[in-house]
């Protein structure tokens, strides 16, 4: 099972219908995910030479302030953090790099999440609704984003293997389906410099797609070389900086529906959670065809 | 016309009306409202009645439909008509996969497109459409027709037994024993009677025929006796 949704709006700033939007789609899908919820934002960007990071402490009742104070004496603190229950998103004026260093020097207990120009991530066990309140995601403002809801077949059922996985700057995937190489493509990749935090088969192909990236691929032709080099089930959804990708195996396994209008673009697992959205009625709908990237870059 | 909003009812209270209806009772025009999606949408009806959906429908609308006339305004999801026994069933968008899947008779109509698998192990229905189909349509098909105005996926009629397959566009490859077979002037009659009743235009003489090679049989009617 699980359920995937996308919210693309193809225009304009971030804007804070995306919030509400998206909290209404992950709830539509939460039959078809109850372990855990997760997801991803676009928002506002972060001021040239800083980065945003979404990072996750395990235990409840973290000194946020503490970290803040001792980031802001080790590097620049450009904005002040931004607290959300297990979760804070930190804006830091420095490559990422050396803070993911100090990071693990000084507090190893920390998940990194999310890093780049826009992305946070979000994501915890429980169902739709409960997460996206943990997270206020209904007033959370943004030019994108993807959810997962997560009924785990392939790995643990913790807050680090909920979806979306991000494991390159602003780059973020969810996935419906299953691989069956990513043991081998994972230490391939992990000897490739690509970091990863779990066990978990998605968490592989986002590596993957980081790594593709890196070599100067596009995102569209990241996801057609995926078709050769992944080998399992899935309807992957994917986020960029300013850009929104769905891809589905060559023999369509796993559902998937497209909506288009002249705002947005939506993708889901289910048209149920579509049907939330203003114009959704006469949106354009199919279903996306198997072994076919398609992918919507911000003008 | 009675109206049934499913902002108000859920799909079960809508499903129970139907089912409800006697032979004899004056209730023949139904509409329904705000689906948003929601599955199972008039699924099992038994009588000559018509619905009309107005907006996109989710999972198996119009399941094992025997008699009744169904129309969804909008796009269906998966499974859309499955087991259809006899009736119609008519689409004014495109459907997901495995549309008319097992469908044992009656027709079913997809003004748009349909997805993988369109009429998957089918056993008599007779389905047209519009637009294209994607692969391993006409999967194990067993009896009726798939008349397709567009295009058709890859693998067409895979593992086909006797089912009837006309395609007007390119077809991207025949599945397992399927094969391209000649078209006479009963079928151009067969294939122009279904796009009438689809009420769907396109010259049936356009179409090519495909079908079962018969290669693939274990069970061979002639030896009957020996099993």
């Amino acid at each position: 099972m699980c359920g995937i949704v996308g919210l693309f709006f193809k225009r304009g700033a971030a804007t804070t219908t995306l919030g509400p939007l998206l909290a209404g789609m992950l709830s539509q899908m939460r039959e078809r995910g109850p372990d855990s919820t997760g997801f991803a934002l676009y928002g506002e960007a972060a001021p040239p030479g800083a980065f945003k990071a979404t990072l996750r402490a395990p235990d409840g009742g973290y000194d946020w302030a503490a970290l803040e104070a001792e980031l802001a004496n080790a590097f620049q603190v450009v904005c002040p953090a931004r607290h959300y229950d297990s979760h804070a998103v930190f804006t830091i004026g420095s490559d990422p790099e050396p803070v993911f260093a100090w990071l693990g020097q000084h507090h190893p207990g920390l998940d990194i999440f999310g890093f780049g120009e826009c992305i946070e991530v979000f994501k915890d066990v429980g169902l739709p609704d409960d997460v996206a309140s943990r997270f206020d995601l209904v007033r959370r403002a943004g030019t994108h984003g993807l959810g997962h809801t997560r009924m785990a077949t392939e790995s643990a059922v913790t807050t680090e293997h909920s979806h979306p996985f991000s494991t390159g700057p602003d780059l973020c995937l969810v996935h419906n389906g299953s691989l069956s190489n990513h043991n081998r493509l994972r230490q391939f990749l992990r000897r490739e410099g690509i970091r990863f935090q779990t066990d978990n088969d998605t968490e592989v192909a986002a590596g993957y797609l980081t790594w593709r990236l890196r070599q100067g691929m596009s995102l569209t032709g990241a996801l057609e070389a995926a078709l050769a080099d992944l080998d399992g089930f899935y309807t992957f959804a994917v986020g960029t900086r300013d850009g929104f990708a769905i891809l589905r195996d060559p023999i369509a396994c796993k559902p998937a529906v497209l909506a288009e209008t002249g705002d947005w673009v939506a993708m889901a697992t289910e048209y149920r959670a579509i049907a939330t959205l203003p114009g959704a009625a006469t949106a354009e709908i199919w279903e996306p065809r198997p072994a076919t990237v398609y992918s919507w870059h911000r003008q | 016309m009675i109206e049934v909003d499913l902002a108000q009812s859920s799909v079960r209270e809508l499903n129970q009306r139907l089912h409800r209806i006697g032979a004899g009772d004056n209730e023949h025009h139904w509409r329904v409202v705000n689906p948003n999606g929601a599955h199972a949408i008039a699924v099992g009806l038994t009588v000559p009645v018509n619905v009309e959906i107005r907006g996109h429908v989710g999972y198996y609308c119009a399941g094992m439909n025997a008699a009744a006339d169904v129309v969804v305004d909008g796009h269906a999801g998966t499974g859309l008509a499955e087991n259809i026994m006899s009736g119609s069933v008519r689409v004014r968008g495109n459907a997901a996969q495995s549309a008319a899947a097992s469908g044992r008779g009656g027709l079913v109509v997809i003004e748009g497109d349909a997805s993988a698998r369109c009429g998957i192990l089918m056993k008599g229905v007779a389905i047209v459409v519009g637009g294209a189909v994607g692969h391993m349509s006409a999967f194990m098909g067993q009896a009726g027709t798939l008349v397709v105005c567009g295009d058709a996926g890859r693998d067409l009629g895979d593992s086909i037994y006797e089912a009837d397959i006309f395609v007007a566009g390119d077809v991207a490859s025949l599945g397992a024993d399927c094969v391209e077979k000649e078209v006479t002037q009963t079928d151009v009659e067969h294939v122009a009677g279904l796009l009438a009743r689809a009420k769907i235009a396109a010259d049936a003489r356009r179409f090519r025929r495909y079908g079962s090679a018969r290669r693939l049989y274990n069970f061979h009617v002639d030896r009957a006796g020996e099993y």
